[in-house]
C-alpha cells in the first residue's frame, strides 16, 4: 500500500530525514516512533505530498507521489500537527467543505459527513463553532476531516495530542477500529500510545530508522536489557574500570557512590561477577539493586545512541 | 484531470463566506458605502449648484452629468478600492499560512490553480457586492435627471477590470507571507506605484514614456470613464490579473520546495 524507498529530505544544509525505507502493507496500522525533530512529520508530509522529497520514492496505492500527486492525494486523509480547522467555520460546514475538496459526489455528501462525524463523536457539537469548542474537540474535527472522504490510507501526526484520557482512549479505539479497511501510519513520542493502537512500529531517530518490528518482538528484544545500580562507600577508578571489564557489562557511569551498570542484551546471569569485582576492588558495597529496562529505558537507548542497529 | 470549476468555487464559496462570518465585510462594506455616499451627496449638490447657475446666465446646454457627477464618482470610488482591497486580500492566503490550514488544501486532490482562482473569486465576489450596492446612485440619477447610460456601464466595468488587478496583485502578496499586515502593505504599495508609474514619463525618453504611460493601472481606465470600452484596454486589465495569478502560482510552488 506505501512504498518508501531511499526517501531523504534536506532543509538547506539540514537534513531532516536521511535514506528512509520501508513498507506498510494494506490494513495494517503501523506507529512512527521518535523523540520530537526525529523526522516523523517531515516524512509524513512527503507521504501526503505536501512536500517534495530531496531524493527517493514514495508510493502511495501504486501511485507515484511525485509523479501523479491528485491521485495519491485522493486516497490520503492526512491529520497534520495542527489540527487545520477553520475557526470562524462551524464543525459540519467544514467537514462538507472538507469532503467537497476530496471529491466526494453531491450525493454522498450528507451521508460522509454524518458517518465522520459519528465516528469521531462529534454529532453533538456539530452546530457549534470550531473557534469555540476545546483542545481535544478541534482534534477531533481534524481528525473527522482526514476520515470524511473514507481514504484508503490515513496519516495522522501525533493524533491525540491535547486531549483527555478519556478521549484519548475513544481515538485509540477509534485509530484500532479502522484497521484492516484502511491502512493507518500514526506518529508519537508516546509509547504506550503506540504499543496501545499499532501492529507495527518503526523507529525513527535524527531522521533515519533505528528499529522496525512488531510490537511483540520488539518489546521481547528490549526486555532483555538489563540495568543494575550499586551503592559503594569508597567509588574508586580502578573500581569502575574493573567492573566495565566484566564479561556483558556495557557500560558503567559513577553519580557519588551510586554506579549504574548496564547490561548488553542476552547475557545470562553475571551478577556475582559484578559482585565479585566490586569487592575485590575494595569500594565497600552497601547495596546492589537490579531493574529492567522498562519500553521507555529501550526507546531512549535505542533513540540516544548512535551505533544502534 | 482537468481544471475542477466545483472544487474551485468550494474555496471560493468558504473563502466568501468567510467573509461574512468574520467582521471584515461588515466594515469594509459599511465603510466604504459611508464614503461612497458622502462623496456623491456633496457632488450632487454642488452640481445642483452649477448647474442652477448655467441656467441663470444661459450658458451652452448646462453642465454634463457624465463630466460632472459620473466621472468624479467612479473616478473616487477607484481610489477607494486602492485603499480597501489590501484589506479583503491581505487574508486570504497569509491567514491560511499563519493558520497552518493551507496544508489541508494543498494535501487535497485540487490543483493550485482551482485553489487560486477560488481566492481570487471570493474577493472579486465581496467587490462585486460593493459595487452592486453602489447601484442605487445610478438608479437616482435615471430616475432624477438624464445621465449617459453608455458611461455608466463602461465606468462600472472600469471599476470592476481595474480592482480585479488590485486583488490579482493582493492574491500575490498574501501568497508571499504570513504575515497579514505585511501582505496587505505591500497591496496598497504595489497598488498605488501601478497607479503613479508614468509619473517618470514625463521625463523619460519617448519610447520609455509610452511604455510606463501603457502600464499604468488608471491610464487604461480613462476610456471608460469617458464612455469607451476599448478592448485593448480590457486585454490590458485581463493580462494583468492572469499575470498576478500565476505569479501567485509560483510562489505557492516554490514554497512547497523550500
Amino acid at each position: 500500500m506505501i512504498d518508501v524507498s531511499g526517501l531523504t529530505k534536506f532543509y538547506g544544509p539540514r537534513t531532516a530525514v536521511n535514506d528512509l525505507s520501508f513498507t506498510v502493507n494494506s490494513g495494517e496500522v503501523v506507529g512512527f516512533l521518535g523523540p520530537n525533530g526525529a523526522g516523523k512529520s517531515t516524512t509524513m508530509k512527503i507521504l501526503t505530498g505536501f512536500m517534495p522529497a530531496s531524493a527517493g520514492t514514495v508510493k502511495v496505492n501504486g501511485f507515484d507521489v511525485f509523479e501523479s500527486p491528485l491521485e495519491v492525494k485522493r486516497s490520503v486523509g492526512y491529520l497534520p500537527e495542527n489540527p487545520p480547522v477553520y475557526l470562524e467555520m462551524v464543525v459540519e460546514e467544514y467537514l462538507k467543505f472538507a469532503a467537497r475538496i476530496h471529491d466526494v459526489p453531491k450525493a454522498k455528501l450528507k451521508s460522509a459527513v454524518d458517518s465522520a462525524l459519528q465516528r469521531t463523536g462529534l454529532t453533538q457539537v456539530k452546530n457549534r463553532i470550531i473557534g469555540n469548542l476545546s483542545k481535544g474537540f478541534r482534534q477531533r474535527v481534524g481528525l473527522a476531516q482526514a476520515l470524511v472522504h473514507d481514504p484508503k490510507v490515513l496519516i495522522l501526526d501525533e493524533p491525540t495530542v491535547g486531549l483527555d484520557p478519556v478521549q484519548i482512549i475513544e481515538i485509540r479505539e477509534l485509530i484500532k477500529s479502522l484497521a484492516g479497511q484502511h491502512t493507518v501510519i500514526l506518529s508519537s513520542h508516546i509509547l504506550p500510545e503506540v504499543t496501545a493502537t499499532c501492529q507495527r512500529i518503526i523507529v525513527i531517530n535524527k531522521g533515519r530508522i533505528v528499529a522496525q518490528d512488531t510490537i511483540e518482538r520488539l518489546t521481547t528484544r528490549m526486555r532483555q536489557g538489563l540495568l543494575y545500580t550499586l551503592n559503594v562507600k569508597n567509588p574508586s577508578e580502578n573500581g569502575i574500570t574493573a567492573l566495565k571489564s566484566v564479561g556483558g557489562v556495557k557500560a558503567v557511569t559513577a553519580e557519588g557512590g551510586t554506579l549504574s551498570i548496564e547490561i548488553l542484551p542476552e547475557q545470562g546471569e553475571i551478577r556475582d561477577r559484578i559482585i565479585e569485582a566490586a569487592v575485590a576492588s575494595r569500594m565497600g558495597v552497601l547495596e546492589f539493586t537490579s531493574e529492567k529496562l522498562s519500553l521507555e529505558d529501550v526507546f531512549l537507548q535505542l533513540t540516544t545512541q548512535e551505533n544502534n542497529t | 484531470m482537468r481544471f475542477s470549476f466545483k472544487k474551485m468555487w468550494a474555496v471560493a464559496s468558504r473563502d466568501f463566506k468567510s467573509y461574512f462570518t468574520s467582521p471584515i465585510a461588515y466594515i469594509v462594506i459599511a465603510g466604504f458605502l459611508a464614503l461612497m455616499g458622502w462623496m456623491f451627496f456633496f457632488n450632487l449638490q454642488h452640481f445642483a449648484v452649477q448647474s442652477i447657475q448655467y441656467k441663470q446666465f444661459g450658458m451652452g446646454k448646462g453642465a454634463s452629468l457624465t463630466e460632472g457627477i459620473i466621472r468624479p464618482l467612479y473616478g473616487n470610488m477607484n481610489v477607494i478600492f486602492l485603499f480597501i482591497v489590501p484589506f479583503i486580500t491581505m487574508r486570504l492566503f497569509a491567514e491560511e499560512r499563519k493558520l497552518q490550514t493551507l496544508q489541508l488544501l494543498m494535501t487535497s486532490p485540487m490543483r493550485l490553480s482551482e485553489i487560486i482562482v477560488g481566492k481570487f473569486l471570493s474577493a472579486l465576489l465581496l467587490v462585486v457586492t460593493m459595487l452592486a450596492l453602489t447601484a442605487v446612485y445610478p438608479v437616482v440619477l435615471v430616475l432624477y435627471g438624464n445621465p449617459d447610460v453608455g458611461a455608466l456601464v463602461s465606468s462600472n466595468l472600469g471599476t470592476f477590470l481595474l480592482t480585479s488587478c488590485y486583488i490579482a496583485t493582493g492574491v500575490l502578496f498574501s501568497s508571499m507571507t504570513e504575515n497579514q499586515i505585511v501582505a496587505g502593505a505591500l497591496t496598497f504599495a504595489a497598488g498605488l506605484f501601478l497607479w503613479l508609474i508614468n509619473w517618470a514619463s514625463q521625463s523619460a525618453g519617448p519610447v520609455w514614456s509610452d511604455f510606463l504611460d501603457y502600464l499604468s493601472l488608471i491610464q487604461h481606465y480613462n476610456n471608460f470613464s469617458q464612455g469607451i470600452i476599448d478592448t485593448s484596454d480590457v486585454i490590458f486589465y485581463l493580462s494583468f490579473v492572469g499575470l498576478g495569478l500565476f505569479f501567485t502560482h509560483r510562489v505557492l510552488d516554490s514554497y512547497r520546495w523550500r
